[in-house]
């Protein structure tokens, strides 16, 4: 057998079911791998203690026969889910020191189902990235090369530590979080699977918060499979969310038949963006055609409203980060900045802000400000939320229609490097979303498989949308396109 | 719409985020970029469209008007930076 820690969920779960391996050597491998891997910067605050007794009452579960759907599963958590006990400070320095006394919905989840914690991962600030240079921990770098070419690479952002962790076998799962494509516009720079389920599908409860509208949890793995067993267990209704969905989860592995005969996919004309890469434009033709050639229908699709995504989306996301991050004054938790002599509280909330944010959270922050401030909240914030109305709609009117998903690329392009984007504006920078946006602002389910690589070898990835709550279908549909397109390869080990 | 640097002050403290006097020339800028990538906005008819207020139309739960938690001060100000006699402690506010 490989390396335990290469190992799938599906295959670690059958492995140790069988007693042919234990929760607590397969713990040991990951952490060692951990240990060897500081070149990666993904995991930022080690649990190993935790995780090795997590690993053992695993193991005396499976020997008593009464094993959960992860019992003996060692996971990554990003640092965006408050774990009690453990740091948990959403890779800002506003957080430092600040130690949950309560744990997330998702992550009780994971452990009452038997799943082990192996730390906390790297991130971009508050989320808010695309590059995961945002973080206070500084990058992280994608276990991904170009080749022979050592420059280091961004593992996307915001969840740039799961990414890079699940790709380099350090951890068989990881938490992510998605408020603009923060799942899987990184799962798609590293090659693994990344799903952001329909609003509502997962508790936000528990997670620090970013645009509450448009935040939802969900699974990092290396394959289909194990995101529908992952995610299986993530989601659940949540009296402690209000916008939870008391809606029966139901069995997601099931539903992977591999059968989507009769399906129609909706192919948007409007995602043909101007000055898309060759490579990005083949491999999105590519898997259209495997789709086809599994037996679904190939349909042209029309989502008008697809090129003001964008705009409306760093308007209501920034609102509603402005208003969340008001909750960082240094009174009740983190960061609090020294007083000098006679400064008031007004002193005390505006540099221990200054301070404990970061350029991004801050500019973000003011934006957020702005658009809602006396005056400019009709030009700027209504319209946002009018349009985002219509893009709602777009897709509304295609599933109506009868399509069943929507296939896409999942970025325009492959990872870059890290500092590349060093001198572009910030409006440059959130054009890596430009096909993941959409998803959040209308509430959907989305799910990046990764299906081929670019001309340096850089893994490059796909985007199956579906219908509201229809993740179960949108896996199978997933399911279909990987097994097609075969993709096994993982990054040559140089850390 | 562009910024200018008396705007961009009134945001800092509106946000209650210090920014010093020489950063707010190009914090104005770097706003006004960021706004005129909005103003694409303008472009779309939303004559008669009601502004999104719930992603999902779901009504919000309601539950019995009880107390479901309480006596724990001590949780409630365990990651306080400064916490005094059951307390948080600020600069004093009122003169």
């Amino acid at each position: 057998m490989s390396a335990l820690n290469s190992l799938t969920i599906a295959a670690a779960r059958d492995a140790l079911r069988q007693r042919e391996i234990t929760a607590l050597a397969l713990t040991e491998a990951c952490l060692a791998a951990i240990e060897g891997a500081g070149a990666l910067n993904a995991f930022v605050h080690h649990t190993p203690d935790i995780a090795l007794a997590q690993a053992k009452a695993a193991d005396a579960r499976l020997a008593a026969g009464n094993a959960p759907a992860l019992c003996g599963i060692p996971l990554g958590i990003k640092d965006l889910f408050c774990t009690k006990g453990v740091a948990s400070q959403a890779a800002s320095n506003i957080l430092r020191g600040f130690k949950p006394e309560y744990e997330s919905t998702v992550t009780q989840n994971l452990w009452n189902a038997g799943a082990v914690m192996l730390g906390k991962l790297n991130m971009d600030e508050f989320a808010m990235g695309s590059s995961n240079e945002t973080s206070c921990y500084g990058n992280v770098v994608n276990p991904w090369r170009r080749g022979n070419d050592t420059t280091p690479l961004t593992p996307g952002g915001s969840s740039g530590g799961s990414a890079a962790a699940v790709a380099a076998d350090l951890c068989l799962g990881a938490t992510g979080t998605d408020t603009g494509g923060s799942i899987r516009q990184p799962a798609a720079f590293t090659g693994i699977v990344g799903i952001k389920p329909t609003y509502g599908r997962v508790s936000r409860w528990g997670v620090v918060a970013f645009a509450s509208s448009l935040d939802q949890a969900g699974p990092m793995t290396k394959t289909v499979r194990d995101a529908a067993i992952m995610l299986g267990t993530m989601a659940s209704h949540d009296a402690k969310d209000s916008t939870s969905a008391d809606l029966p989860v139901p069995d997601f592995e099931a539903a992977l038949t591999g059968d989507i005969r009769g399906k129609r996919i909706g192919v948007p004309k409007e995602y043909r963006m101007e000055g898309m890469p060759a490579e990005i434009e083949r491999l999105w033709a590519e898997g259209a055609a495997m789709l086809r050639d599994a037996g679904a229908e190939i349909v042209d699709i029309s989502l008008p409203h697809t090129r003001y995504a964008l705009p409306a989306y760093y308007v209501v996301a920034p609102a509603e980060a402005s208003s969340n991050l008001a909750r960082y004054d240094g009174v009740r938790y983190g960061h609090r900045a020294k007083l000098g002599a006679g400064d008031g509280i007004t002193e005390m909330y505006e540099n221990t802000r200054a301070e404990g944010f970061g350029p991004e959270v801050q500019r973000r922050i003011m934006i957020g400000t702005y658009v809602l401030s006396a005056g400019f909240y009709d030009a700027y914030y209504n319209r946002a939320r009018k349009v985002r109305a219509l893009i709602k709609r777009d897709f509304e009117q295609v599933f109506a229609a009868g399509i069943d998903a929507i296939l896409t690329p999942a970025t325009p392009s492959a990872a870059f490097g890290l500092g590349e984007m060093a001198d572009a504006s910030p409006v440059e920078m959130y054009l890596n979303d430009v096909f993941t946006v959409t998803v959040n602002l209308a509430g959907l389910p989305g799910i990046a498989v990764p299906t081929g690589y670019d001309s340096k070898g850089l893994p490059l990835g796909l985007q199956l949308i579906g219908r509201p709550w229809a993740e179960a279908d949108l896996l199978n549909h997933a399911y279909v396109l990987e097994r097609a397109a075969g993709f096994s390869g993982k990054p040559a080990k140089w850390w | 719409m562009s910024i200018d640097i008396e705007t961009a002050r009134k945001v800092a403290h509106l946000a209650r985020i210090a920014v010093p006097e020489a950063k707010l020339a190009a914090l104005a800028g770097e706003l006004s970029g960021i706004l005129s990538f909005m103003e694409q906005l303008n472009e779309v008819d939303v004559t008669g469209i009601e502004p999104m207020t719930s992603v999902t139309p779901m009504r919000l739960k309601r539950r019995a008007d009880l107390v479901t938690d309480g006596n724990i001060q001590a949780s409630i100000l365990k990651n306080a930076p400064d916490a005094r006699e059951g307390f948080f402690a600020v600069p004093k506010v009122v003169e």
